[in-house]
């Protein structure tokens, strides 16, 4: 018995000690797992532990606002009023919904955009039932807060254009980045957030953006916020001055009224554009918003084309408006001199054509100044023949025209300024003698935008400087705004005293009681004014026609009408501002265009900055006019 | 030699001599997993820590009331023991049969009493009880364990029916460990081992589709981080951000934002390393190693072979808690909802490793005594 016992001891010893040891080793082996988790690959899972609890929300910048040369905000940001709905707080979300329709409309389309919206996400997290709210909305939703649990009123920002109309092709507007836009930024990709798309707007969308805040959350593995670890408050855009001044674009847009068409007012010393309207214009905060599919139609269908920048995208023939560079091809080519005289009977005779001046029965003995103050065409047709188009053309360029003219926005059209090898390139044909007739009083080939004609304009009058314009007092740089370096332009290389001549012409067309545009001179006493008077056929008048009496522009259709031209400059004495306005299909330059161009020149004159504000920071202002003051 | 069992011992010199270095061990750890459930409800005694201490007071005095008793009484009571809990156990399972689903609790008013905890202490008791009257020969017949093998497979195959793959798989492997001691030849263990490999294939068809999942689920936890991956994964996350030292009590991001699942009950080992770093963790199963090493001393101190074997039983038992509940908030094995003893919260598991530590005292204050075959003594 006892021996048994001993033996079953001994045996249940033996196998209890290797089961013990089992046991130890196992527990080693826990201990090895643990150094291995809690050690070793500790800072993968700190890692992972950090990715877990935190989450990074961004802070969108505020963006910045655009200013005139004043000061003047004609961009900012306006609070924005959301309605949100946070499903947690709330019982039954489609009677809420309901009871919150009787205060702001939600159509059923909305509510179940809104419903899918609410179970897609989770329950504590926001759903926007309605943004862009108005203030009494706003009011009302507070005062029936009791009513509405879990729904709540948030403020945002959005983009608004006090004066939007008046510059929406300057400023452009915002809308949602598209696919294309995305860069990986991730701030793009936060719900109503605006980019730049066109104007100012995109030009410098860059500084204007800011740069993004963001929160450091720790959350709880279902999302929810329990406290803020860290904030970094971003940068806000920086604001953009403009050269332009709000008081004079919106005269500016006023005075074309009905009218489509554009006004460029720019600083000749400086290039800065202190007008630059376009006509039909469209409200910028609509973008803002986002466009319904008929309002998009409806501006992208209109043969006016309001949704089209016409100050730097329109392209017309200059009509009179370009003689000034034929009479300076032929002056600077020595083919005239300033008193060159010739004939006009009225037209010009070349093989089987004859080339007709607008004035049917001539100006007789015709001298260079009288040709550009009664604007005669044969003149010009005489001179366009003597000096050849690649002359004329070669002329042009030096004055901006045909070329891009590096606009600091986007949208710019370079127009056209033919040459015998072009239209052998393009056309095909070679060149015959009677287009460059056609061309020497600014038809056919010849086209230019309202910018490239005060572009002219104030080369003519700056002392034949190659100024370039811009809208804003700022150029951006990697990104960033950075101050426009002042370069004193190079010279467009043209003799000034046939400049002189041609700017003494020009006063004579407004101050000669012969002068084209005499009726519309200016009359308050101190201001002055010159110019050049231009109508552009955009018709073919026919032999027939022109026998039985061309018709009057008041019987064609719209599209058939002349375009109206002006280019000026004021004042005279002391040439500061270049003006050129183009009403499309508006007839006679004289009646139409001349009187609109008097009435912003004479504005911009009273606004001038060294008159208003003496010794001001004014944008777009640089050089001799800040030193004379 | 038969000097003790004459002078039966009073409880006074019971008292004297019980091991209180074992019981404060006892109360050490049960204490670290009240600072743990504090920390679980993010600083706060409700709803876990409070319920736990009161608990495991009611658990610690039985504890010593089942040390008190008379080793004895347990050998004659072993067989009933088990025969009650068995049919607990299929009560249990007609009434969840009956429609209340995978119901593994019996609800006895004042607590729940989860019948499966109760029968691997059942099963340690009958196969002591059975194997104290064989020689280690005798024992190793083959005709002698077919009565084991049933007091084993009858449960196992009532908890497999529940379903609850975890203390099917640990009742096995007491089981195996008390046929291991009691005298079962090794070539025995062979023929078992074969036959539960060629049985895998088959057993694997009447899985559960969860049980699959969470066996696809540990064998690559990162292939589903969202779906049942999830719970290993961030577990491992907690463990291995703890780090050397710990986030520091009550600091666990893991748990404290609730990125670790069950924090209160299986995964509260995860909690406490997450807190307390390495350095806490292995501290812990230090602790554990020493309550086991306890009882496996005293199963070597004892005379009677029914004493060894429960005491040697119930420390395999302990400790294949801890190593199958650390195990599995580690990755090593799969999750099965094993609970960490003395620490997790809730009530039979915590009932069940005190009355267990309660019969290895008993073992303890019974140790010099013999026992002869039938129960009495020698």
């Amino acid at each position: 018995m006892n021996s048994r016992d001993n033996d079953r001891q001994r045996f249940f010893t033996r196998r209890a000690a290797l089961l013990a040891g089992g046991q130890l080793g196992l527990l080693t082996a826990l201990v090895g797992r643990m150094y291995y988790l809690q050690v070793v690959e500790s800072e993968r899972y700190h890692m992972l532990a950090e990715e877990n609890r935190i989450n990074m929300r961004l802070l969108p910048p505020s963006r910045g606002r655009i200013l005139d040369r004043f000061g003047v905000p004609v961009a900012v940001n306006q609070q924005n009023y959301r309605v949100l709905i946070k499903s947690e707080n709330t019982p039954d979300v489609s009677a809420v919904l309901d009871r919150l329709a009787m205060i702001i409309p939600i159509d059923a389309d909305e509510k179940a955009r809104i419903l899918k919206e609410i179970r897609r996400k989770k329950k504590f997290v926001p759903v926007t039932v309605r943004e862009f709210l108005e203030w009494e909305d706003v009011a009302r939703l507070e005062v029936n807060a009791p009513d509405l649990p879990g729904v709540t009123i948030d403020v945002g920002e959005r983009r608004y254009y006090p004066n939007g109309i008046a510059a929406a092709h300057v400023l452009g507007y915002v809308g949602a980045p598209r696919r294309e836009d995305l860069t990986g930024d991730p701030l793009l990709e936060l719900p109503g957030f605006r980019i730049g798309r066109s104007g100012v707007e995109r030009a410098f969308d860059k500084p204007l953006r800011g740069k993004a805040g963001a929160s450091q959350l720790e959350v709880n593995a279902v999302g929810r916020v329990i406290r803020e670890l860290d904030r970094q408050n971003g940068d806000a855009g920086r604001d953009v001055v403009l050269t332009m001044d709000l008081a004079l674009q919106r005269s500016a847009m006023r005075h074309l009224g009905d009218e489509s068409g554009s006004v460029v007012v720019m600083d000749v010393e400086t290039g800065g554009l202190i007008v630059q309207a376009s006509t039909p214009s469209f409200d910028p905060n609509a973008f803002t918003e986002g466009l319904s599919n008929s309002q998009w139609r409806a501006l992208a269908d209109n043969e006016r084309a309001p949704l089209r920048n016409k100050a730097i995208a329109g392209e017309y023939a200059p009509g009179s408006t370009f003689k000034m560079i034929v009479a300076l091809a032929a002056l600077e080519e020595g083919v005239i001199t300033a008193d060159t005289s010739f004939f006009c009977p009225g037209y010009l005779e070349l093989g089987d054509g004859k080339f007709h001046c607008w004035r049917r029965h001539g100006h007789g003995h015709v001298d260079l100044a009288r040709s550009i103050a009664e604007s005669c065409d044969v003149y010009y047709y005489e001179i366009a023949r003597k000096v050849g188009i690649d002359k004329i053309a070669k002329m042009a360029t030096r004055f901006g025209l045909g070329t891009d003219l590096a606009l600091d926005v986007p949208g710019e059209r370079s127009g056209l300024v033919p040459t015998k090898a072009w239209k052998r390139a393009v056309i095909g044909s070679p060149w015959v003698v009677g287009e460059t007739l056609v061309a020497g009083i600014g038809q056919g080939f010849v086209l230019t935008t309202p910018l490239q004609l005060a572009i002219m304009t104030a080369r003519m009058v700056n002392g034949g400087k190659e100024v370039l314009p811009h809208l804003a007092r700022d150029v951006v740089q990697r990104g960033e705004l950075a101050e426009r370096a002042p370069v004193e332009p190079k010279s467009i290389g043209v003799n000034p005293r046939h400049l002189d001549v041609m700017m003494k012409a020009m006063a004579e067309v407004m101050e000669d009681p012969r002068g084209t545009a005499h009726a519309a001179r200016i009359k308050v006493p101190g201001f002055s004014m010159a110019g050049k008077t231009g109508t552009a056929q955009v018709r073919r008048i026919s032999l027939r026609e022109r026998d039985g009496g061309v018709i009057k522009n008041q019987d064609l259709p719209w599209k058939f009408r002349d375009h109206a031209l002006f280019v000026g400059y004021g004042p005279i004495e002391k040439p500061r501002y270049a003006i050129s306005v183009v009403v499309e299909h508006g007839g006679g330059g004289a009646s139409v265009a001349a009187p609109i161009a008097r009435d912003v020149m004479t504005e911009t004159l009273e606004r001038d900055p060294a008159r208003l504000a003496p010794g001001a920071d004014v944008a777009g202002l640089h050089g001799p006019a800040r030193q004379g003051t | 030699m038969a000097s003790f069992g004459d002078a039966q011992p009073t409880i006074r010199q019971k008292l004297l001599r019980l091991n209180w270095e074992l019981v404060l061990l006892i109360v050490l750890t049960a204490s670290i997993g009240f600072a743990m459930l504090y920390s679980a409800a993010n600083g706060n005694f409700d709803p876990w820590a409070s319920r736990q201490i009161s608990r495991f007071s009611v658990g610690l005095a039985m504890m010593l009331v089942v040390a008190l008793i008379d080793i004895r009484f347990w050998l004659r009571a072993s067989y009933p023991i088990y025969g009650l809990c068995l049919a607990l156990l299929a009560a249990v399972e007609i009434m969840g049969s009956i429609g209340m689903g995978a119901q593994r609790w019996l609800d006895l008013g004042f607590f729940q009493l989860q019948p499966s905890e109760v029968m691997k202490i059942a099963v340690i008791l009958a196969l002591a009880r059975y194997f104290h009257g064989f020689d280690v020969d005798e024992a190793g017949r083959l005709r002698n364990l077919w009565i084991p093998v049933l007091i084993v497979v009858a449960p196992i195959a009532l908890v497999l029916r529940q379903p609850d793959l975890g203390t099917a798989m640990v009742v096995a492997m007491v089981g195996g460990s008390m046929f291991w001691l009691g005298g079962a030849r090794l070539w025995q263990f062979g023929v078992v081992a074969a036959g539960v490999a060629a049985a895998v294939p088959v057993a694997w068809q009447f899985l559960h589709a969860y049980q699959k999942q969470r066996i696809f689920t540990f064998l690559n936890p990162e292939n589903d981080p969202l779906g049942s991956g999830y719970h290993i994964l961030q577990s491992k996350i907690a463990l291995g951000s703890g780090g050397m030292f710990g986030k520091g009590f009550l600091e666990g991001t893991q748990s404290h934002l609730n990125f670790l699942p069950e924090k209160q009950t299986d995964f509260i080992f995860t909690m406490l390393a997450e807190e307390f770093g390495l350095i806490g963790g292995v501290g812990l199963i230090a602790l554990y190693g020493l309550l086991i090493a306890y009882g496996i001393f005293i199963a070597f101190r004892c005379r009677s072979q029914f004493a060894r074997l429960l005491a040697m039983g119930l420390s395999v038992n302990f400790f294949l808690y801890v190593f199958i509940n650390i195990a599995m908030v580690m990755g090593i094995l799969p999750v099965v909802g094993v609970p960490l003893p003395l620490i997790s919260y809730g009530g039979t598991a915590m009932l069940t490793v005190l009355i267990g530590f309660g019969l290895i005292m008993s073992c303890w204050l019974h140790r010099d005594m013999h026992i002869n075959r039938r129960g009495g003594l020698a």
